[in-house]
């Protein structure tokens, strides 16, 4: 399929990613998707989708991960209506509240769902990929819960600048290893974990944090992370006693921003916007803008936008934000731009920052630096448009990016921007 | 010029060897590493000591390789080294009437995908490549990329490995040009821990499906493994092993001679 999408086609593929025909038998969601694995993963990743669909149709899989989300995890987490937030931006402004969510941001809904699929699959061992650390402290505690040791991969880069997270992870039980190789971010702890599981594709379990990589990953996240939209929508209609105007969401894989568009997708009268990292402006390297300036090509097992030279190599990328800092994107977010439904923009380190900063004083929250990006484009949007309502969502709580905040108290913006 | 499609050539080149009563040895270089500016020089000293020559091209993100190629290929980015680059240095020789051993290029996707598999196709036939393998291209995926090759007498050489069941084994086995690939051994490549206990049952069982000669890859680093592993596949592949003699400044051809010893 063309990536260029006719009229029709883009109206048959909106329809057919609400009646759940997206992804298809072959995981492709329209021109993007698929499996691009090495041949040593493609029976583990074809017996995963089989039994990923036979688990989520299984009540007795939901009853149990009913009963962890709500006990463990502490869902449902709270629509919070920012008051003041409302007063200085001119707009009535809702925060979904995946902060509050146990090990502080919304990673652990897909952790613990892809962990116990682990148990019931008889994994005996998981792997994990982390960039903020957050999928790896949420992937730590899950595996600690159920009962399966992991192993974490996490770019040097990130091990330095999350640090506290390493600590959480190494306390929960899990083997942290730093990742040298290639840009030492989070791709490059993609591609190790990869390589880990290509070397115990039987009793090893891939537990990948975001909404990429190869079907059914992308697929079963999203699953996983839709409740978060789910209970959004209806505490929309419950406190607020309407659906909001626009919903924002920053897109880094796209894991929270697939979780919170998802059950929003048919409200043709909601406007949908993801926010990417601008890191320090447009040109390449200096962002992590995948959808907003990307190509179609091949990345981590599936075809989407990519971040690449004209000779098809991945580009390295800059956010000031960790949990952004990728070359990629998920297939859906790729068709979600492509047929019109999603818009997709970018804000830059300082914009980030700027949105951070205002919702501590005005809220008392302080928020991920990857989440601090949505507000950024949400306060843009209300700039614009005054007496609106609109939904952020919250992906997580900003304690593990204390360590740059710090620095950057005490030194001049521009210089100390990582 | 032959006129006999390039991956019946590199097929050819192996069977040969067999009909010599040996494996066939196929060595693997990263192209221009260690210095872009050898590298035809260190291809025709790897061509006339082997079989079949494996061209790497480099890729950012090599997901399949362990860390000696993994660092032979960013070493090559970094010194500019492209897929276009590759091409257009082999079809310079071949203009000039320099003829190496049968050559297939190892490449991820994205760079073939970055190209275009039409303008590969044509580009590559030029060059005297016969055939493609592409370690995250598998069978399900790769129907247009193999029509739109063999418009151009070209292949792709599939991979099977120890984890592939015995249907999908013969689906693999029936889609490939060239050979097929027996990976020894879950895992990314260069691992040194040796062969597995039950390769021979393994190369056997593909060996029994296969309509085109069988060779075996990864951890394979001396003659004494080349000896072991052709007693039940029809060539061995040689790759971490040659580009470690590399980065130790090890004359290229010597080392795959003495893989033959």
């Amino acid at each position: 399929m063309d990536f260029e999408l006719t009229a029709e086609q883009r109206r048959s593929l909106l329809e057919q990613l609400l009646t759940d025909r997206l992804p298809d038998v072959q995981g492709r969601f329209g021109p993007y998707g698929g499996c691009y694995a090495p041949e040593t993963l493609m029976p583990a990743l074809k017996r995963l989708a089989v039994v990923a669909r036979e688990q989520l149709d299984d009540p007795s899989f939901q009853a149990e991960l009913n009963v962890e989300l709500t006990q463990w995890v502490g869902r449902p987490t709270a629509l919070t209506y920012a008051r003041a937030l409302s007063l200085r931006w001119g707009t009535s402004v809702w925060l979904k509240r995946e902060d509050l969510a146990h090990t502080g941001a919304h990673k652990i809904n897909n952790a613990l769902g892809q962990a116990l699929l682990a148990r019931r699959m008889g994994a005996k061992r998981v792997i994990a990929e982390t960039g903020a650390g957050q999928h790896g402290v949420a992937t730590a505690a899950a595996c600690a819960r159920v009962g399966i040791p992991c192993r974490v991969y996490m770019g040097a880069v990130d091990v330095e600048r999350q640090a506290p997270n390493v600590d959480r992870m190494q306390q929960l039980g899990a083997e942290v290893i730093p990742v040298e190789s290639g840009d030492a971010t989070l791709r490059a702890a993609i591609d190790e974990a990869f390589r880990d599981w290509v070397g115990d594709p039987e009793q090893g379990y891939y537990l990948l944090g975001s909404a990429v990589g190869p079907h059914p990953y992308p697929w079963l996240v999203r699953e996983l992370q839709k409740v978060i939209g789910r209970e959004a929508r209806g505490q929309m209609l419950s406190l607020a006693g309407r659906l909001p105007d626009a919903v924002f969401a920053c897109v880094g894989g796209g894991s929270n921003a697939i979780g919170l568009f998802h059950p929003f997708l048919g409200d043709a009268e909601v406007e949908l916007v993801g926010v990417e990292a601008g890191g320090r402006g447009s040109g390449l390297g200096q962002n992590s803008a995948t959808l907003v300036t990307g190509t179609p090509g091949i990345l981590h097992g599936s075809l989407s936008l990519l971040l690449q030279d004209e000779h098809g190599q991945v580009q390295e990328t800059h956010s000031i934000s960790a949990g952004l800092d990728y070359s990629g994107v998920g297939p859906e977010h790729a068709l979600l731009k492509g047929i019109g439904r999603v818009r997709y923009e970018s804000a830059t380190d300082v914009e980030a920052l700027d949105a951070l900063r205002e919702c501590c004083a005005a809220e008392g929250i302080l928020p991920a630096l990857e989440s601090a990006h949505a507000l950024a484009g949400a306060r843009r949007w209300a700039a614009e448009r005054r007496d609106g309502v609109i939904l952020i969502g919250l992906s997580g709580r900003g304690d593990k990016d204390m360590p740059t905040l710090s620095r950057l108290l005490h030194a001049d913006e521009d210089e100390v921007v990582t | 010029m032959s006129a006999q499609p390039g991956h019946e050539q590199v097929t050819a080149a192996i069977r040969a060897a067999g009909e010599q009563g040996r494996p066939a040895l196929l060595p693997f270089v990263t192209a221009g590493y260690p210095d872009p500016a050898g590298f035809i020089e260190l291809l025709s000293a790897v061509s006339a000591a082997g079989d079949v020559v494996e061209v790497g091209v480099p890729f950012s993100d090599p997901m399949a390789d362990g860390v000696t190629i993994q660092r032979a290929s960013r070493a090559a980015i970094e010194a500019g080294v492209s897929l276009r680059w590759i091409l257009e240095q082999l079809q310079a020789v071949r203009a000039a009437g320099h003829r190496f051993a049968p050559l297939v290029l190892m490449s991820y996707l994205n760079p073939l995908y970055s190209y275009g598999y039409r303008r590969l196709a044509t580009d590559a036939a030029a060059a005297g490549v016969g055939a493609f393998i592409v370690p995250d291209l598998p069978l399900e995926e790769g129907a247009e990329f193999r029509a739109t090759l063999a418009a151009e007498g070209l292949g792709q050489v599939q991979l099977v490995t120890p984890t592939t069941d015995a249907r999908r084994l013969e689906a693999i086995c029936a889609a490939s040009s060239g050979f097929v690939y027996a990976v020894t051994t879950t895992g990314v490549t260069g691992g040194s821990s040796g062969l597995p206990a039950d390769l021979a049952a393994y190369l056997d069982r593909v060996r029994a499906v296969s309509p085109l000669p069988v060779c075996a890859g990864f951890g394979i680093r001396d003659a004494e493994q080349v000896r072991l592993v052709g007693e039940h596949a029809d060539g061995a592949i040689v790759g971490s092993a040659l580009v470690e003699a590399l980065e130790r400044g090890d004359d290229a051809k010597a080392f795959v001679e003495s893989l033959r010893a």
